[in-house]
């Protein structure tokens, strides 16, 4: 009997050569977008060289787009050049290209999957750190830097060194109203923000099987928050479900034995991981961050902590500064925190089903008037207009919700949405450090029925208690 | 690629921990489509009053003068020096070439990101890890009136003072002989084109789906 975890296999599958150590290791797929791009271009064209295999690449313009008037154009000339850049880019090396004004334009992490171009078993990289995403499906994804970009688009392989493997397993199953953003902020606030350094993490139980897709790359998501490489969700019957029609998945003649090979993507019975951490699906409640890391988080009928708490020195300094950032006193219980602002949006949680569970608080509401904004970003244009078909758009709107179009908008404010200095923020994303959203922002991250029901009643709630209503 | 050698410079102190990309280089800077001009823009968002972005007149700005960098002891500093999880946060590698561009060849901490700490070696920025205690050992050196001067041998994995501090650090062989002879990664792996070819071709015949043109 062999003994390999899910990633011993799909990294055994893709070493080219071993040295020392260290591997080479074959790409499918690169996924391409404006910001992390232009300079790994420019090195081949001062090289020399070409682009390895221009079929494995995907590119989609997302973190510059403007989210409002986008027959406009782009009005920042800096922005516009760079979403031009990559078009021009794509253009000579023979790159598929979803551009601003095509309905697939989404956000990378929201595309790939979308349109069938993410599959188990392969190794996917993009130079971005929430490359981790394309985990949910069996397929090893980690984020890389500009220079691993631009050796992906020559050589088609990385360097790298294997990374340990780590399985958290979540028992399931969770309570009511508490969603996947609950469950990956809760192991992040378990494990801390470099519990995973150096690991491909492995999520297992009932309450990782119980969720849909969406859910599933949520948590795999924000495995990069918890500092691990990558994370990995085993092959079951709704990964191949969902997979089934997309335009890119295999074609039927490849179908059957594309199946029957993902299928096989499951760690052994006795296979044996580095660590493994236990969580009880139970336990978990609603999740709010209060500090200026994802791991300062908090169940939402707590208060936020007293930073003499921390269990060291550091921690009893990095509090301390959050909390100065973040204008919050200790004590204070976290229903108590008003907000001015609210973002539902991000490759976190843009998916429909995201907007479905926000638009199910909304419905019928009213924006609190002491909420100077709310927006909501769909991930993707196709998800646009899949919410606008069942009626989403409508119920956001007449609660006095913003309508947006697709991009990474005020999940870290490269456009013209951000955050002004010392606005509070109930937002969907997964990055609450200093100036994320704009300089002197302060984010709290939460999940989308939370941030929905915050716009609501202008400060956190419980979202336990108004589903029971 | 640069090479590194041996290193000696100025530490600069920056007591923090979980010092995430987002705070090395804001955002704002990212929209460039150029390797360089990153480095006045380091620490951004604490080094000046001020806010910036590519569009703003640098001449303008304020300096912050409780920001570590603009102490006149660390003016010149080429060593930064950090507590754990240094990097954390996104992939971005314009983090590493701020760090570069503003004159930093090292970094010392006790940890790192993985992908920050890749995206050094590619730099011929050095990322050395020492132990918590030798990390704090150094941070107390630091803070003194004189600014502590240290000297890295990578060759020879040492950190050392002239007045007898001195730390030997581990660092993977493949990674520390690239950046000690400055190698180019995309070169050395042409050199086994004709291996990745057969195996794309292998690869190809069994699971054809993965080579459906996008
Ligand atoms: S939505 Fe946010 S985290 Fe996701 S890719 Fe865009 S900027 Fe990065």
């Amino acid at each position: 009997m062999s003994k390999n975890t899910l990633f011993d296999k799909i990294w055994n599958e893709h070493c080219v050569r071993e040295e020392n150590g260290t591997a080479l290791l074959y790409i499918d797929r690169h996924m391409v977008h404006e910001v992390t791009s232009p300079q790994a271009f420019e090195g081949l064209r001062m090289a020399g060289r070409d682009v390895w295999r221009a079929s494995a690449n995907l590119a989609v313009p997302d973190h510059n787009v403007p989210t409002i008037n986008r027959l406009a154009g782009i009005a920042d000339p800096v922005s516009r050049a760079q979403v031009e850049a990559l078009e021009k880019n794509c253009a000579d090396f023979g790159i598929r290209l979803f551009n601003m004004g095509d309905p697939r334009q989404g956000i990378v992490h929201i595309v790939g999957p979308e349109q069938g171009a993410t599959q188990p078993g392969m190794t996917i990289v993009c130079g971005d750190s929430h490359t981790s995403t394309h985990g949910a499906f069996g397929a090893l994804a980690f984020g890389i830097g500009t220079s691993e970009v631009e050796h992906v688009l020559a050589t088609q392989t990385l360097i790298q060194s294997k990374p340990k493997a780590m399985r958290i397993t979540v028992d399931g199953p969770v309570a009511p109203g508490i969603t996947a953003k609950d469950i990956v902020l809760a192991i992040i606030g378990e494990i801390g923000t470099a519990g995973g350094t150096g690991y491909v993490i492995e999520y297992a139980g009932q309450a990782i099987r119980d969720l849909s897709m969406e859910g599933r790359m949520t948590v795999c998501n924000m495995t990069i928050e918890a500092g691990a490489r990558a994370g990995l969700i085993a092959v079951d019957d709704k990964t191949v479900a969902y997979l089934r029609g997309r335009p890119y998945a295999p074609e039927q003649a490849d179908w059957d034995k594309a199946e029957r090979y993902w299928r096989s993507l499951v760690s052994d019975t006795d296979a044996e991981f580095d660590r493994e951490i236990t969580l009880q699906g139970h336990a978990i409640r609603p999740q709010v961050t209060w500090g200026t890391s994802p791991e300062m988080v908090a169940p939402v009928d707590a208060v936020v902590p007293e930073p003499e708490q921390g269990a060291n020195s550091e921690q009893v300094t990095g509090w301390r500064n959050a909390l100065d950032y973040m204008g919050l006193a200790p004590s204070t219980p976290i229903t108590d925190i008003r907000i001015d602002k609210v973002f539902i949006g991000s490759c976190t949680n843009a998916r429909i089903e995201d907007l479905r569970a926000a638009a199910g608080i909304v419905k019928g509401q009213r924006l609190a008037p002491t909420v100077k904004l709310a927006m909501v970003v769909p991930g993707s244009g196709l998800i646009k207009q899949q919410a606008e078909q069942e009626g989403l758009d409508q119920i956001f709107r007449d609660a006095g919700f913003e309508w947006r179009d697709a991009g990474c908008s005020m999940c870290l404010g490269m456009n013209a949405d951000r955050l002004e200095e010392g606005e509070r923020c109930a937002s969907t994303s997964n990055r609450n450090f200093e100036g994320r959203q704009g300089k002197g922002g302060r984010t709290h991250l939460v999940s989308p029925a939370m941030a929905a029901a915050a716009g609501i009643h202008g400060h956190f709630v419980d979202i336990r208690d108004i589903q029971e209503r | 690629m640069e090479a590194f050698t041996t290193h000696s410079g100025t530490v600069a102190p920056l007591d923090r921990a979980n010092v995430d990309t987002d705070a090395i280089i804001p955002k704002q800077y990212l929209k460039s489509i150029r390797r360089t001009g990153f480095g006045p823009h380091l620490f951004d968002d604490w080094r000046y009053l001020d806010a910036g972005g590519l569009d703003v007149d640098q001449s303008t700005r304020r300096e912050n003068p409780d920001f570590m960098l603009n102490d006149p002891r660390y003016r010149n500093a080429s060593i930064l020096l950090a507590r754990r999880n240094f990097g954390c946060g996104s992939s971005r590698e314009h983090a590493v070439w701020a760090l570069a561009g503003d004159g930093f060849r090292a970094v010392i901490a006790p940890s790192y990101a993985d992908i920050f700490f890749n995206n050094c070696f590619k730099n011929g920025v050095l990322p050395v890890v020492l132990k918590e205690e030798e990390v704090s050992a150094l941070f107390e050196n630091a803070g003194a009136d004189t600014p502590l001067r240290l000297t890295i041998d990578l060759a020879a994995q040492s950190v050392s003072s002239e007045d007898g501090l001195s730390f030997a650090f581990e660092i993977d062989p493949y990674l520390k002989d690239n950046l000690l002879k400055g190698l180019d990664d995309i070169g050395r792996t042409l050199e086994h084109v004709r291996v990745i070819q057969e195996y794309e071709s292998r690869r190809r015949s069994e699971k054809p789906w993965l080579f459906r043109t996008l």
